[in-house]
């Protein structure tokens, strides 16, 4: 049952072919078996699981169900879950169970769904390799060595190891498209608001936004119809109503205009990237799809403004861990302020305190024109592009990271070339718009992602065109090996 | 641009970050490496460009100046490092 996608599982439990507690069994025996290997979760939920299970099956029986009700699935670290361990990948948070749950969890258990644990992460949703977990690296099952991106690579690596058919991720820079990419998977970070972040630990709450991690377009349809929606706990959180994303999913693409940006597509790019993305795009027009070259002139300026705004929005929010009214404290502190700094500074690994550094950096006293300022003037240049852009194309393809999947320390000393990973990726969390990635095709025996970005809260016709492409390509059906 | 280890140790300060000597010539390094990189801001012509704080420009909502949270001090306390009577126990301050 593991190779069954979200829809299938939905489709079988509602023809009374399983249930939801045999299927939520195997799920975490098969978990337990083999994540060894992968290390994708960091803990498991095994009880409330089968509570949830045997409550689903109570509702499915009694026809009250949703497409959801009874498929097990996974949550980020990052998501706060009520009674259940939610560490967000630090130190910091090792002994933190959350009172409350955030609303994206409240919406996936009013919609049945069951939660079977919580997958690792790069801390605080910092990497894009899941190597800066206090939890140990994530391993990609396409390869022993292989980095499955990040920072959602636990989610991605479980989804990819068909230990879950789905889970849920975080997009701050390319933390849900970057590892979809790298594991071959489908991922979708919708527009800046469209899903609430209440509950959600944050990063850079300018940038932050929840979103899924499946093998299809279908199932990520699925997902969003129970994640999106307005809820007035998060400030930041979009008032519009939320269509039914499954509904356009057949819709014909003739005639979809595609941009393709120069920039994307410069001499700096791999050839064997770039000659597998037109592929994938060449797919498009065979199916009726147009296409043109675009240019969005300030994409060179999206990483460095996404390097100020990131750590100065991480460092305001990192501040209320202090070691005082939850999550790590040291050991006999001499006075206050020792208690904070020895605290912060057990509790915080490497990159995140980089990150804090810069942040501080960027917004003290003298400096915050020439940065933050600065910085948020060029992410208004930039959406300007995109603006630009979508009046004259529907979506905007090109590829979602520079290479494949890449050995584990090969960037770890380096911390500007790991930003790189995101160059493509970044750029639509400044401008808030929806993207996503789906598997388009393979390189070195290696999965790549194909990057579809959207216009503001047109979640569904990416979702269409994703679904389109998936009815005609097998690149999503391609499983690492030992997975099936 | 590049960061002296000064202004590292003062911003450290600032955001309440223990370094280490040793960790410090690490730092100094990578965290010029990053600003070098973020400098590139610098180039870019943002005259008369108003900031971006929110991609859609949304504003805060108003709510009415009501009471709508339980009090589960109780619960919130039980995550504390330490914490009695309600309180939640920190070094002494005040003399």
């Amino acid at each position: 049952m593991h190779t069954k996608t979200l829809s299938e599982l939905s489709r079988m439990l509602d023809s009374g072919e399983t249930s939801s507690e045999e299927l939520t069994r195997e799920t975490l025996d098969r978990i337990k078996a083999q994540d060894s290997r992968y290390n994708s979760f960091i803990t498991l939920a095994e009880e409330q699981a089968m509570a949830s299970a045997r409550q689903a099956d109570e509702q499915r029986a009694s026809g009250k169900a949703s497409a959801l009700t009874g498929v097990p699935f996974a949550h980020k670290d990052i998501f706060c879950t009520r009674d259940l361990r939610t560490t967000c990948g630090s130190r910091m948070l090792d002994n933190f169970v959350p009172p409350y749950n955030s609303t994206v969890a409240e919406k996936l258990d009013e919609a049945g769904a069951v939660c079977v644990g919580k997958t690792n992460m790069d801390e605080f949703a910092m990497g894009s390799s899941n190597e800066t977990s206090y939890y140990g690296p994530v391993t990609n099952p396409w390869g022993d060595k292989l980095v499955p991106g990040g920072s959602s690579g636990g989610s991605a690596a479980a989804v990819a190891a068909r230990l879950v058919a789905g889970a849920t991720a975080t997009d701050t820079g390319g933390s849900i498209r970057q590892p979809a990419a790298l594991c071959g998977l489908t991922g979708l970070k919708p527009t800046y608001g469209r899903i609430s972040r209440y509950g959600m630990i944050a990063f850079a709450s300018s940038l932050d936004q929840a979103g899924t991690l499946t093998r299809t377009a279908e199932d990520s349809a699925l997902m969003l119809n129970a994640m999106a929606g307005f809820d007035p706990r998060d400030s930041t959180c979009m008032d519009r109503a939320v269509p039914d994303y499954t509904e356009g999913l057949n819709n014909d693409i003739k005639g979809l205009r595609i941009g393709l940006p120069t920039e994307f597509f410069s001499d700096d790019l791999d050839p064997v990237m770039a000659q597998q993305v037109r592929e994938a795009i060449r797919e498009y027009e065979r199916l009726g799809a147009t296409v043109t070259e675009i240019s969005l002139p300030h994409s060179h300026l999206a990483v460095p403004a996404y390097y100020v705004i990131a750590p100065a929005e991480c460092s305001a929010n990192l501040s209320r861990f202090d070691g005082v009214r939850y999550g790590h404290r040291c050991e006999n502190p001499q006075d206050l302020n020792d208690l904070y700094l020895r605290s912060r500074s057990e509790g915080f690994g490497e990159e995140v305190k980089r990150r804090i550094l810069v942040g501080t950096y960027a917004l003290s006293a003298g400096f915050f024109d020439a940065y933050y300022l600065k910085a948020q003037k060029v992410r208004r240049l930039i959406q300007q592009d995109f603006i630009q852009a979508f009046e004259k194309v529907d979506v905007i393809m090109g590829p979602t990271s520079p290479s494949p999947a890449f050995a584990q320390g090969d960037k770890t000393d380096d911390p500007v070339n790991m930003y790189l990973e995101d160059v493509f990726t970044i750029s639509t969390n400044l401008a808030g718009l929806p993207a996503m990635s789906i598997p388009g095709g393979m390189v070195n025996n290696l999965p790549i992602g194909l990057q579809i970005i959207g216009n503001y809260f047109d979640e569904g016709r990416l979702l269409n065109a994703a679904h389109q492409f998936q009815k005609v390509t097998d690149w999503h059906e391609k499983a690492p090996e030992g997975a099936v | 641009m590049s960061i002296s280890k000064e202004q590292i140790e003062q911003v450290a300060y600032l955001a309440r970050i223990q370094i280490s000597d040793a960790e410090k010539s690490a730092l100094e390094s990578k965290l010029s490496s990053i600003l070098d990189m973020v400098d590139e801001l610098q180039a870019a012509d943002t005259d008369g460009i108003t900031p971006m704080a929110h991609p859609l420009d949304a504003t805060q909502r108003l709510r009415p100046d009501e009471v709508t949270e339980p009090n589960e001090r109780e619960k919130f306390q039980k995550l504390a490092p330490e914490a009695e009577n309600g309180l939640y126990l920190v070094p002494r301050v005040v003399e």
